[in-house]
């Protein structure tokens, strides 16, 4: 990918440890402006560690955090944010019985001044929210639709619009269309397609394959805590990567055995 | 991936809604409804009694707002995901406290009422930090402050006093400039006016001959207003109408978008106090006396009216329109059965049922919300 740029973040060597448990034993990725990065790796390959690392939640115990071209120190998860590292959680900071607008600016409500007073400007809020989700290609009945009546992927979408419209620069997402049906995985892929060709650079954390493929530019690997390696688009296959992800020789053992529907 | 290019057409997998049911999720449903039912069945059947003149509603005007002072501060609260059930040990901590220091202790009557409005909001707020910081339930926390509230509130005029009324308010206020912005009442020269003009009754013997028989709206109307239009307004159009929402809808989610939510809920506990002590405050300066008995119940009262003005109990969704309208439903009803010559332990039966097909209503609605099954 583009190598003259400096990529956006660039972590080195990251090692974590939780006391005796060595969670990361030196991860390198990097990812560009305009990139969707998957990171894909089998349960306890240490993705969810890597990610709360990169966003601000745990500090490495080893290694180096470089965002944009500068040593990264971040303190809380707040830092991360203002500087531009936004993470769409598993389980969404999505209040089901608010509607979409409030809950598009939960936290970052918009001000209107009456006199010396200071209300929640609902026309821009609802104004916006109707905009930002027509541009990711969701129809909302209305902007005071209840968060709680959108499907899982419309939920995703929210969050991932939200996170965009408020200045994100790096987008995590952590296994976005793990629970999601087949048409609701589309409909988030093709938002983060859409995000990528703003430039912002994507994090796609998943253990599906076929997800990653769809939409990955470069692809890195984790096991047990390690990078495997990281390639281009191209560059591999898909049943090469599955082969990655599981280490190889035993899945390859198992999926003969299953007549290659894994 | 392909764009979607389909931008205004509508989404075939959401059913169309008819504007009418549109109109029907909302969570003063349930308020709208009973106020209309409760009034139409008290202008059949009490119409001659006199509830409906001056002196009538005035009756029950006044217990209706009552009823809306404390419904306010236990709808944002329960909003925002919390219960207080010390409201009514509060109600009646807060008028001892103004009886001791104004007429024991001697002080002047402001002072006595500030100090009593410091003491219960500081209150309201150890309520608050204890929740927040223990994770504990708040309906266990305050369940200790409304027993530890009364007894005080019992045993404080009793080591005094030797008593558990304390009397002699009325006088203690006379003059004071902060009384009567609860004890007063407002235009009262417009309803000289009226009674001059015919529009409504005079007394036609005694001393007050020739007076009207309402001579003004009390203040505790004018506060149930106010702080009715000050919740509506803090809850819907304010930034911080919004932290309420989402402290109580999803604590968890709440904090992941920066909502302050131990903050926002602490501040509604002690908006609960607040609104406790604006009770106790226009009561014992009304009656003239502070007893320990007094609020009983009132926080099952006030959280009823809540859950009747369409609020969930599980938090995150509610009106404080629609408390106020549980409020005057209650304060109407009370009255009502009065008037009707009803035998009034009714209310409490009435109370019961209602408040059973009030939660029916709310899942329901909940339900067409959130699309749960």
């Amino acid at each position: 990918m583009e190598s003259h740029l400096t990529p956006l973040i660039q972590m080195k060597d990251i090692e974590k440890h939780f006391g005796s448990v060595i969670a990361l034993a030196g991860v390198s990725v990097d990812l560009f402006a305009g990139e969707c990065h998957c990171l894909l790796g089998d349960n306890g390959a240490g993705k969810s560690t890597f990610i709360k690392t990169m966003s601000g939640v745990y500090k490495p115990t080893k290694g180096e955090i470089m965002f944009e071209g500068r040593p990264m120190n971040f303190a809380d998860p707040r830092d991360a944010i203002s500087a531009g590292i936004a993470t769409v959680h598993q389980h969404l900071a999505m209040i089901p019985l608010m509607s979409v607008s409030r809950n598009f600016f939960m936290g970052n409500e918009p001000l209107r001044k009456v006199g010396p007073m200071k209300f929640f400007d609902h026309d821009f809020a609802n104004r916006v929210t109707m905009e930002e989700m027509r541009k990711m290609g969701i129809n909302l009945r209305g902007p005071d639709q209840a968060v709680g009546t959108l499907s899982g992927g419309e939920r995703q979408t929210v969050a991932i619009a939200r996170a965009v419209y408020f200045g994100a620069k790096v987008l995590i997402l952590d296994e976005p269309t793990s629970a999601l049906g087949v048409r609701q995985t589309a409909n988030v892929l093709s938002t983060i397609d859409k995000v990528r060709k703003q430039g912002i650079g994507v994090v796609f954390i998943t253990h599906n394959v076929r997800h990653a493929m769809a939409v990955g530019d470069r692809f890195t690997v984790l096991n047990r805590g390690k990078t495997v390696g990281t390639a281009k688009r191209g560059d591999i296959a898909p049943e090469e990567l599955q082969d990655l992800m599981a280490g190889g020789q035993e899945l390859a053992a198992l999926e003969s055995s299953l007549g290659g529907t894994v | 991936m392909t764009e979607t290019p389909a931008l205004h057409q509508s989404d075939e997998r959401i059913k169309s809604r008819s504007r009418f049911r549109e109109a029907l999720i909302v969570p003063e449903l349930g308020g709208i409804c009973g106020t209309i039912l409760v009034f139409t069945f008290f202008l059949l059947t009490a119409h001659e009694s006199g509830m409906f003149n001056a002196a009538g509603v005035l009756n029950w005007s006044v217990v209706s707002a009552q009823f809306m002072i404390i419904a306010v501060g236990a709808c944002l609260l329960m909003i925002a995901g919390e219960f207080d059930l010390s409201v009514g040990s509060m109600i009646g901590f807060a008028g001892m406290m103004i009886a001791i220091f104004s007429v024991n202790m001697g002080w002047p009557m402001w002072i006595a009422i500030l100090v009593a409005f410091a003491l219960c909001v500081a209150t309201g707020a150890l309520n608050g930090w204890i929740c927040v910081k223990t994770g504990l339930p708040s309906f266990i926390v305050t369940l200790a402050s409304l027993f530890i509230l009364r007894g005080l509130t019992i045993f404080l005029p009793q080591t005094l006093e030797n008593k558990t009324i304390i009397g002699g308010i009325r006088e203690a206020a006379e003059g004071d400039w902060l009384a009567p912005v609860f004890g007063g009442k407002v235009l009262t020269g417009l309803f000289q006016w009226f009674g001059e003009i015919g529009l409504i009754a005079t007394f036609e013997r005694g001393v007050n001959k020739g007076m009207p028989v309402v001579d003004g709206i009390p203040m505790l109307i004018v506060w149930a207003l106010v702080l009715v239009a000050f919740g509506h307004v803090l809850l819907t159009k304010t930034r911080f109408g919004n932290w309420i929402f989402a402290s109580g809808g999803d604590a968890e989610s709440a904090r992941n978008s920066g909502v302050p939510v131990n903050r926002v809920k602490i501040m509604m506990f002690m908006f609960t106090a607040f609104c406790a002590t604006v009770f106790a405050t226009c009561q014992v300066i009304e009656f003239g006396s502070a007893g320990a008995d007094r609020g009983l119940l009132k926080e099952f009262e006030a959280i009823i009216a809540v859950v009747i003005g369409g609020a969930l109990l599980t938090g995150g969704y509610g009106s404080v329109l629609g408390a106020a309208l549980g409020a005057l439903i209650f304060g109407v009803v009370q009255q009502g059965l009065f008037f009707a010559g009803v035998e009034s332990s009714l209310f409490r039966v009435f109370l019961g049922i209602i408040l059973l097909f009030a939660v029916v209503l709310n899942t329901y609605i909940r339900r067409i919300i959130t699309g749960e099954k």
